[in-house]
């Protein structure tokens, strides 16, 4: 079954202040969609709030995933029907090592009875972690700790890589990357770009659109997506910057819900 | 309650004494001891009032049964034996050492392992020479009744450049509650020797109420440049009180690893201390602990830097559950003259109940412009973060928090130097984790 995941009029709080102000978004399986935005436009609280961070709520509009109610689920609810999340700031989990943790995870999707098996495991992490230039011996650190930046982003694609899910959300895995590791990260996407998965991609750069080819951009400001293209959208805003989006539509503050 | 026993004194030590025909120099310390013993007050740990706790509860001497081979012993206690046992290992039994066993090939290097009572004979100006001198009879009331009172115990000399390849393993265990339950373990690691232990404190204790008072001490002397590494593991039954005073002198260039679970049922008051006195001596502390119930818990860690360019690192992490209390202090201390000393302490306290408490006490005093010292402290709940990042990849809240809870405990968890005892270890958080 293709994916379709679908957001309409998505509109939601932190701490009482209203951050996203009525989103609409389709994506199918195959797409790659782009959100663009300067800082503190509520590009990452939308990523945040369609994984179920408890920080921010939910106060009216739907999202759902191949037809099923994503808002009513609880946040590994989410992952196991196929949303993922790569994130900004990756906590650090002391005394959880990397292989046990993916196992965990791999495990809970496929449930009980039916655990993958460990030889069969470690062959597929040793894979994945070759492609991604990860050091072998990451498997058996604890689960973020200590990593760089650059590590961390890895280790995020490494887990998208593991998991397979239908709905990637890329929430600026290109900050902190040197131009290595950004062809390294993009490499591991673009393997993963399948008819039966979308994806959405949150930058503020055009540099990783280079490497991993939108099918779609959208602009964000003031907590709705004020503007959507193609490519081309992309290359025009990193030329340009975004001060012809703000003339074109009257906006004189581009962020929402700043103190 | 237990019956207090208000008369023991400077006869009653000289008597136990006696009757064991311990060496006439023990039984005048012993009757020393007890002397203190009727007039010292009990120690004061910081916010931990002691007071209502049942620390007269001496017993009288029951020794256990000797036994010829590990396969005698009490199923539920032979199962505390890791199975991969290779090393020599020694066994006490309420107020006796039952069992002692270690390979010919060691004993021929000049190893001694037996029971410090049997020590204090066979071996009686090394006994003296080291016996309670750093963990002082006349320190408080625990000290000096233990001092008075302590019985069958361990003594290990690892001689002169000696390497000991496997861990050697003490396993204290006590059924009786009437018993008077007070192992001392002394350690004698001599120059540039290398040694790892591995000490089991159980009980067994039948029926409701029963209370033990199970006094202990651990006394190491590492001499210049030898390495010792002990490990611990304390799980008794709830209504035994865990009193446990471990002490470590490090001479030049040695070093000490404590690798601490005191994950006892009861209430429980450690103390573990690192006294730095060799230029160029490391000590490395490692303490978890787990709360439940009603438990009240006083974890203290020291180190005192006399040597120079000494080093010292204290890392404490508890879990509290239920109505559980923990105070947790950390105190390094570098005296004048310590140049070039390093003393770190972290002490974690992870609460999941509204009704735990736990403290964390960082201290540091420092006599000494030439150093680098720093603590960190933190007493919190499971972090929302982390485990919203573990839901994210589809493991479920439950098992999210299993996977913090235990990773809290692992840095120390993973040290413990024996495969087997580390298994166990896992059953027995498995168990107080719930």
């Amino acid at each position: 079954m293709s994916t379709e995941f679908e957001i309409r009029g998505l509109t939601a709080t932190i701490e009482g202040k209203e951050i996203l102000k009525g989103i609409d978004l389709k994506i199918n399986g195959g797409e790659i969609h782009a959100i663009m935005g300067p800082n503190g436009t509520g590009k990452s609280t939308l990523a945040s709030t369609l994984m179920g961070h408890p920080k921010y709520e939910v106060t009216g509009g739907e999202v759902s995933l191949n037809g099923e109610d994503v808002l009513e689920m609880e946040v590994d609810e989410r992952a196991r029907a196929g949303l993922f999340l790569a994130m900004q700031y990756p906590s650090e989990i002391t005394g959880v090592t990397n292989a046990d943790f993916l196992r965990s995870a791999i495990n809970a999707r496929r449930g009980e009875g039916n655990e993958i098996s460990l030889i069969k495991f470690v062959r597929q992490m040793e894979g994945k972690m070759k492609e991604l230039e990860m050091n072998p011996e990451f498997m058996h650190r604890y689960l973020n700790e200590g990593f760089s930046g650059g590590e961390k982003k890895r280790n995020e694609i490494l887990q998208m890589m593991m998991l397979e899910p239908k709905l990637v959300i890329l929430d600026e895995i290109d900050s902190g990357l040197d131009i290595d590791a950004l062809k390294i990260v993009a490499a591991g996407v673009n393997a993963m770009r399948a008819e039966d998965r979308g994806f959405l991609i949150i930058t503020h750069y055009q540099r990783l659109l280079n490497y991993v080819k939108p099918d779609f951009v959208h602009v964000m400001m003031q907590g709705r997506i004020v503007k959507s293209g193609g490519p081309e959208l992309a290359e025009r805003l990193e030329a340009e910057g975004y001060d012809w989006v703000k003339e074109e539509l009257g906006i004189v503050d581009e962020t929402v819900g700043q103190a | 309650m237990s019956t207090p026993t208000t008369s023991f004194g400077r006869e009653a030590a000289a008597a136990v004494s006696r009757s064991k025909n311990e060496p006439a120099w023990l039984v005048a310390w012993r009757e020393e001891a007890g002397e203190l013993a009727s007039r010292l007050e009990l120690p004061n740990p910081e916010k931990m009032p002691l007071a209502r706790w049942t620390l007269d509860q001496y017993g009288t001497s029951r020794p256990g049964t000797p036994v010829s081979s590990t396969a005698d012993l009490p199923a539920a206690i032979a199962g505390l034996l890791p199975e991969d046992t290779q090393g020599a290992l020694i066994v006490q039994h309420n107020s006796s050492v039952i069992y002692t066993r270690l390979s010919n090939e060691l004993k021929a290097q000049g190893v001694v392992l037996t029971s410090l009572e049997e020590a204090a004979r066979t071996h009686e100006q090394l006994v003296r020479d080291h016996l309670m001198t750093e963990y002082k009879q006349d320190e408080h009331k625990l000290a000096a009744v233990h001092a008075a009172l302590w019985n069958g115990g361990v003594f290990l000399y690892v001689p002169r450049n000696v390497d000991i390849e496997f861990p050697i393993q003490a396993l204290l265990f006590a059924d009786d509650a009437e018993a008077t339950f007070m192992p001392h373990i002394l350690i004698v690691a001599d120059t540039n020797s290398r040694v790892s232990f591995v000490e089991q404190a159980a009980s067994l204790l039948d029926g409701e109420g029963k209370e033990l008072l199970h006094n202990s001490a651990v006394e190491i002397f590492a001499k210049a440049g030898a390495h010792v590494r002990y490990a611990a593991v304390h799980h008794m039954d709830a209504g035994v009180v865990d009193v446990a005073y471990r002490r470590a002198v490090l001479a030049n260039d040695a070093r000490v690893e404590w690798i601490v679970g005191d994950l006892h049922n009861g209430n429980t008051l450690t103390d573990t201390k690192s006294l730095l006195k060799g230029n160029g001596s490391t000590s490395d502390t490692k303490i978890i602990s787990v709360g439940t119930g009603s438990q009240r818990m006083s974890l203290t860690t020291g180190a005192v830097h006399f040597g120079k360019s000494s080093e010292s690192d204290m890392v404490t992490r508890a879990v509290m559950k239920e109505e559980a209390t923990a105070i947790i202090n950390g105190i390094t201390k570098i005296e004048h003259g310590a140049t070039k000393a390093n003393g770190q302490q972290t002490e974690r306290v992870l609460m999941l109940s509204p009704k735990a408490r736990g403290d964390a006490n960082p201290i540091l005093l420092i006599d000494e412009d030439d150093v680098k010292a720093g603590h960190a402290a933190s007493v919190g709940q499971v972090n929302a973060e982390q485990v919203y990042y573990l839901m994210s990849r589809g493991v479920s809240r439950k098992e999210a928090e299993r996977l913090i809870i235990h990773g809290f405990l692992d840095p120390v968890v993973s040290e413990i130097p024996l495969a087997g005892l580390r298994e166990q270890l896992h059953s027995i958080l498995e168990r107080k984790l719930g």
